[in-house]
């Protein structure tokens, strides 16, 4: 009775793991099987074709994201740093828990919201749509990700450690940042990978604010196109070949995202401090 | 007369409302080896963390009292400055995770933002290592991180970090009580090496470790030196029959 207890239970356990897997994989197969047809090098280099005609390629949009998760990583990795050992260092304290439940907060907000704030802010101020805009919405989501990160890493790092920097004579500014962070460099950039994954495929920030170009565009203070938008405005297209494009986009976003992912284990095994 | 190095008078600590010391008085002769004994709880770590003022890093510390190093109060002083003159070895051998052999040896320096010349570091490193005992073992793996090494040269790293800097006092928190009976041994040979050039104030609860290495023997219980002394006197014929009765056995 036991032994078919026990062999019902692994049935049922693998059953259901593959039944979840199966949806993730038809996806990706998905996204091959109507990706791969329009990448070729024409896609990679060069700019849209106005609608109708066939070839053209996603350039603008390529670029474009590496553009905003550049400039949005300038603005979140250095702000996000400061908060995550911010947190840590209060964590203890009426002030830190605040925070903690603010940055929480931050990370719960849908990522339209965050897209209307940037507009308001900076859309509506300057006066019209731009690349930095939508690294600034960008980063809003970005922040809060590396801040959690960074605090969770840097609690993991035993007392004993920063001890032993203290009784050598070292200040404690200098204990957290030669000691404490470099001991969590794996932890940390783990969290950044993490958040530059979760943005490159953020849609939603964008259209208020990078608004999209079917034009290269370098730029800052101009609108710029991006992977994720280029889906959106080409699924909704009426041309055939628009909407193939949209599968591309698609393939390579899977592909930049699986990349990130792997950088993410490389990074974790080679900075692997042992205690 | 013995020359003094450091003076502990009328001190007090403890955690909030938690009295762990009452009213020590002691006095530290220079390059020797004195052991702080007593059972568990009765107070030796804090008063070895209060000599580097480690202890007021934890929550809710507080002194009451003075230590005087060569004549000057410690609490005068800059933390970080005095804990450059005293340095600590801890229970557990931390050496830091990140760095190498070599760049542990020199944490002191490199951390601080020391810049020194690549002849100099070298000297530094083969030197303490040497101190040490540990050079013949490490010699052709100093760019691997120290957390390769085993737990005793893994102390031996540690306090070779700390001789790097000079310390005119070395304060060791039961320094073998994670390690095997063989790195005792060699760790407790080497404090003996070393109190030619360094003072030595060590925390044990192993009665025959403060036997077999210890000049000076301090006995607190419940927060109280109890007695203090040369180390053949306290063993031989202790005044108190507190410490007689630890001594034996009876309790700790």
């Amino acid at each position: 009775m036991k032994i078919l207890k026990d062999r019902l239970f692994k049935f049922m356990v693998i059953f259901l793991a593959l039944l979840t897997l199966f949806p993730l994989f038809s996806i990706i197969f998905m996204i091959f099987k109507n990706g791969i047809s329009v990448i070729n090098l024409e896609f990679f280099t060069s700019l849209p074709k106005p609608p109708g005609e066939t070839g053209g390629g996603v350039l603008n949009a390529i670029i474009g994201t590496l553009l905003l998760i550049f400039f949005a990583s300038l603005i979140a990795i250095p702000f996000g740093l400061l908060t995550g050992i911010f947190l840590y260092e209060y964590r203890d304290k009426k002030i830190g828990e605040i925070l903690t439940t603010f940055v929480d907060i931050t990370q719960g907000i849908p990522s339209i919201v965050i897209g209307i704030i940037s507009y308001l802010w900076i859309v509506k101020k300057m006066g019209h749509f731009s690349l930095i805009s939508g690294s600034f919405a960008l980063s809003l989501i970005f922040l809060p990700i590396i801040a959690k990160s960074t605090k969770e890493t840097l609690k993991m790092i035993p007392s004993y450690i920063i001890e032993a920097s203290l009784a050598l004579g070292i200040s404690y500014s200098r204990t957290i940042l030669k000691v404490v962070l470099p001991s969590s460099i794996g932890g940390i950039l783990s969290g950044i990978l993490l958040g530059i994954s979760r943005i490159s495929g953020e849609t939603a920030p964008l259209l208020f604010t990078a608004f999209g170009n079917p034009f290269l565009n370098l730029n800052i203070l101009k609108p710029v196109s991006s992977l994720p938008h280029l889906i959106f405005i080409y699924t909704l297209s009426p041309y055939d070949n628009w909407r193939k494009h949209a599968w591309g986009c698609a393939l390579i976003l899977i592909i930049i995202v699986s990349f990130i992912s792997f950088l993410n284990k490389l990074f974790l095994k080679k900075w692997k401090i042992k205690f | 007369m013995e020359d003094k190095i450091l003076k502990i008078e009328n001190f007090y600590a403890g955690y909030g409302k938690l009295e762990v010391l009452k009213n020590i008085n002691i006095e530290i002769v220079r390059n020797k080896i004195t052991a702080f004994m007593g059972p568990s709880g009765c107070g030796k770590t804090t008063l070895i963390r209060c000599i580097n003022r480690m202890h007021e890093l934890n929550k809710d510390a507080y002194y009451k009292g003075e230590i005087y190093l060569e004549g000057e109060s410690i609490f005068s002083m800059e933390p970080v400055i005095l804990r450059r003159k005293v340095g600590m070895v801890f229970q557990k051998p931390n050496p830091f995770p990140h760095l190498t052999i070599y760049e542990n040896v020199l944490a002191g320096y490199i951390i601080n933002g020391i810049k020194l010349k690549k002849e100099e570091k070298d000297r530094i490193v083969e030197e303490n290592l040497k101190k040490v005992a540990l050079w013949d073992e490490v010699k052709d793996k100093l760019y691997l991180r120290g957390t390769h090494l085993s737990g005793g040269q893994q102390q031996r790293l540690c306090i070779a970090r700390t001789l790097a800097l000079n310390p005119e006092i070395l304060l060791l928190d039961e320094p073998t009580s994670s390690l095997d009976p063989k790195s005792t041994i060699e760790i407790e040979r080497l404090l003996e090496k070393l109190k030619e050039n360094v003072t030595i104030v060590i925390v044990t609860h192993n009665i025959s470790q403060a036997s077999r290495i210890a000049d000076y023997v301090a006995f607190i219980y419940l927060g109280e030196l109890i007695e203090y002394g040369r180390a053949e006197k306290i063993f031989t014929a202790p005044e108190n029959k507190i410490t007689e009765e630890y001594l034996s056995g009876k309790f700790g």
